[in-house]
């Protein structure tokens, strides 16, 4: 299987992404440089700064700026400043956090030397609480996809029991079973979700709500791969060697578990990936809404949240910039599972 | 025929049940009652409520009595049409609701509409011209399509739209029309600015389709009947249109029972973001101020026309298709 996947170009392109996202998410600390709650008011919606890599050699910097508020408008104006160069350093040190939750670290992707990195640079310019977007960025992409993995995880295991039980015993359960999946699908997901997350007692902690947002994402995200899984199991229980295991006097737990499961496990990891990336623009949905995580968490829902009208577009487009990471990681996910799809079952199209 | 028409109303009906219930447990869910919700805007207005009239309002709501007795009165109520007051706007939430409701459901058709028309041809020339520019151009849309939820593309049009024709694209009516009562130019103006609105949410529908379209009609262009058409003589259109669209054609409607659902649940957002009047951000605000009879009743009411739409589309596939017609006779 694994060679034919690598035949495919797309799909190990979308893999890689993939896996730089998923180190985003395990690393999320060294790529900030900023804590995603450090805010300011005097740098309100600063613009991003632009990156320079040459000073007579290589020597990257960003231009100062100086902020004053405009009499008229009364909107925060900055002016960048070439004179004032600040320096900005790779590995460089910042603010204190634990490597992996075990390892006291403060080394960051980048940093300013001889300052700290979050008075001075921000790359992708801040919000209106003047909190960097790029620090939040790599904050939020660790809660993003990490919920949509746990979604995932949780619809995986309700797909996979349910689809099986429906697929392998038949009859009564499965009718029952497919009568509540296209009961389920044929609801529009939206308002429903929406219903549910606006009952979550306002007083639960970020912890809380992220669970229960989770399970409710799940709720919907199983059918598909329940469908999946069933249409496995029709298929294979008709093969020879389920009926030679059953005369060999296999218990039926024996069978689904030793048999059946690793014979269509590639099915369900294509199947899983597919999934993925509905979980993520469920909760990005939701969180847009401000309706599913709420601040002080950081999803990328939440920081799209601020672009959520023309005139917050029209004066700092840069807030939009969250909507870049969601369409790449979708896009990758796309490919990685059309080319897990068509390595599990070559002849299936 | 008659048996699949009759399990498709039997599971159309059970599924209105479900919607039902769940619309009752979004309006129950949260904490305190729809009493404690209205002694709160009360006293907040500066009124008082005295604790008779408490009583007596908990008695007319049945608040006193189980959950399923609730539960029954609560459909009885809605079944005469009664859905309750909204708290916001001290209204009955069936005024407040009024025309939001129609809206969504003709943006959300007219998606459907939309999706249909471009998936069909873009997907047959994709299949007709395989590995041609077209069709390269088209997957590549149809990556982007199938990557981009549709309220991020509303926004970046949003965005776009402001920055390059400094105008705004949101809306479903001009300004003159936006309060006016129904006439035919308001009907017109309704038209024009449905366009945007509906692409936006047929778009990934309409990714997804070609995908569908394509794979399909590649399967049936190999197959020898097109040869022996061809060989015939047929022109080449005839040969594509009369016999391989058709059998492609089927999983195209059938799919239409899930692609109704998702957009109406689109819309929703996407309404939000473009500040279509239809129900999405009313729903969205009583939700924020739990006013949850009104918020119930809006997915109770988007559910059931969805499963109604649907249900209409599953008619429509039993004209289109002669198999499922005969599937009962065998």
């Amino acid at each position: 299987m694994w060679w034919r996947f690598r035949r495919h170009k797309l799909a190990m392109v979308g893999s890689v992404v993939v896996l730089l996202f998923y180190g985003v998410v395990l690393f999320a600390d060294f790529f900030a440089y900023a804590a995603p709650t450090a805010s300011e008011a005097q740098r309100s919606l600063l613009p991003p700064q632009p990156l320079h890599w040459l000073d007579g050699g290589f020597r990257p910097h960003v231009y100062g700026f100086s902020g004053r508020r405009d009499p008229v408008t009364l909107k925060r104006v900055y002016t960048p400043d070439p004179a004032k160069k600040i320096p900005v350093r790779f590995f460089a040190r910042g603010f204190e956090y634990r490597l992996l939750g075990l390892i006291p670290a403060d080394r960051h992707l980048v940093g300013v030397e001889g300052a700290a990195a979050e008075e001075t640079l921000f790359l992708l310019g801040t919000d209106e609480q003047g909190r960097d977007l790029w620090s939040r960025l790599m904050y939020g992409t660790r809660t993003s996809l990490t919920i949509g993995l746990l979604g995932v995880t949780i619809s995986l295991v309700l797909g996979v029991l349910l689809g099986g039980v429906s697929g392998f015993c038949g009859g009564g359960f499965d009718t029952v079973i497919q009568r509540v999946i296209e009961i389920l699908r044929s609801i529009p997901t939206i308002p429903l979700w929406l219903g549910l997350a606006a009952a979550l007692p306002s007083s639960w902690t970020v912890g809380q709500v992220y669970f229960a947002i989770t399970l409710i994402i799940s709720l919907i995200g199983w059918t598909e791969l329940a469908r999946v899984v069933r249409g496995r199991f029709l298929s294979l229980r008709e093969e020879e060697f389920v009926m030679a295991a059953e005369l060999a006097g296999s218990s039926q737990a024996r069978i689904i578990l030793t048999h059946l499961v690793p014979s269509f496990s590639s099915h369900i990891i294509a199947a899983t990936t597919l999934a993925l990336p509905a979980m993520i623009i469920s909760e990005t949905s939701l969180s847009f809404l401000g309706l599913g995580l709420r601040p002080p968490a950081v999803s990328w829902g939440v920081l799209l949240q601020q672009a959520q009208n023309v005139q917050a577009l029209a004066i700092s487009p840069w807030l939009l910039t969250p909507a870049i990471p969601v369409i790449v990681v979708i896009l990758a996910f796309n490919f990685m599972g059309d080319g897990l799809r068509d390595a599990a079952d070559p002849y299936g199209h | 025929m008659l048996a699949y028409l009759a399990r498709r109303l039997a599971l159309a009906v059970l599924t209105i049940w479900a919607i039902t219930v769940l619309s009752f447990v979004i309006i129950k869910l949260p904490p305190g009652d729809y009493i404690t919700s209205y002694i709160a805007q009360m006293s907040a207005s500066g009124g008082f409520v005295s604790e008779a009239e408490v009583q007596a309002l908990r008695r007319e709501y049945g608040l006193d009595q189980p959950g399923y007795v609730q539960y029954l009165r609560w459909m009885t109520m809605v079944l005469h049409g009664r859905f309750g007051v909204a708290l916001e706007w001290k209204r009955p939430v069936s005024e407040v609701i009024g025309d939001r409701l129609w809206l969504t459901m003709v943006v959300s058709v007219a998606a459907i509409v939309v999706t249909w028309a471009l998936a069909m041809p873009i997907g047959i020339y994709s299949a007709v011209r395989q590995y041609s520019t077209g069709d390269y151009v088209a997957t590549f849309v149809g990556f982007i399509g199938l990557a981009v939820p549709s309220f991020m593309l509303a926004l970046i049009l949003l965005y776009l739209g402001f920055k390059y024709f400094n105008a705004s694209i949101g809306g479903l009516f001009s300004d003159r029309y936006a309060e006016a009562p129904w006439t035919l130019a308001k009907v017109w103006d309704l038209a024009r600015h449905l366009p945007l609105p509906t692409l936006i949410l047929g778009f990934a529908g309409t990714a997804q389709l070609v995908r569908i379209m394509r794979a399909n009609l590649l399967d049936e262009l190999g197959k020898p009947y097109v040869v022996t058409a061809r060989a015939r003589g047929l022109s080449e259109w005839r040969v594509i249109l009369k016999y391989p669209v058709r059998v492609a054609l089927n999983p195209f409607a059938s799919t239409i029972g899930y692609l109704l659902p998702y957009i109406v649940s689109g819309s929703i957002i996407v309404s939000l973001v473009l500040g279509l009047p239809t129900v999405g951000p009313l729903l969205l605000r009583a939700l924020i101020a739990q006013d949850m009879f009104l918020a119930g009743t809006i997915v109770l009411l988007l559910g059931v026309l969805t499963v109604v739409g649907t249900f209409l589309s599953d008619l429509l596939l039993l004209w289109i298709d002669p198999r499922i017609r005969l599937e009962g006779k065998q």
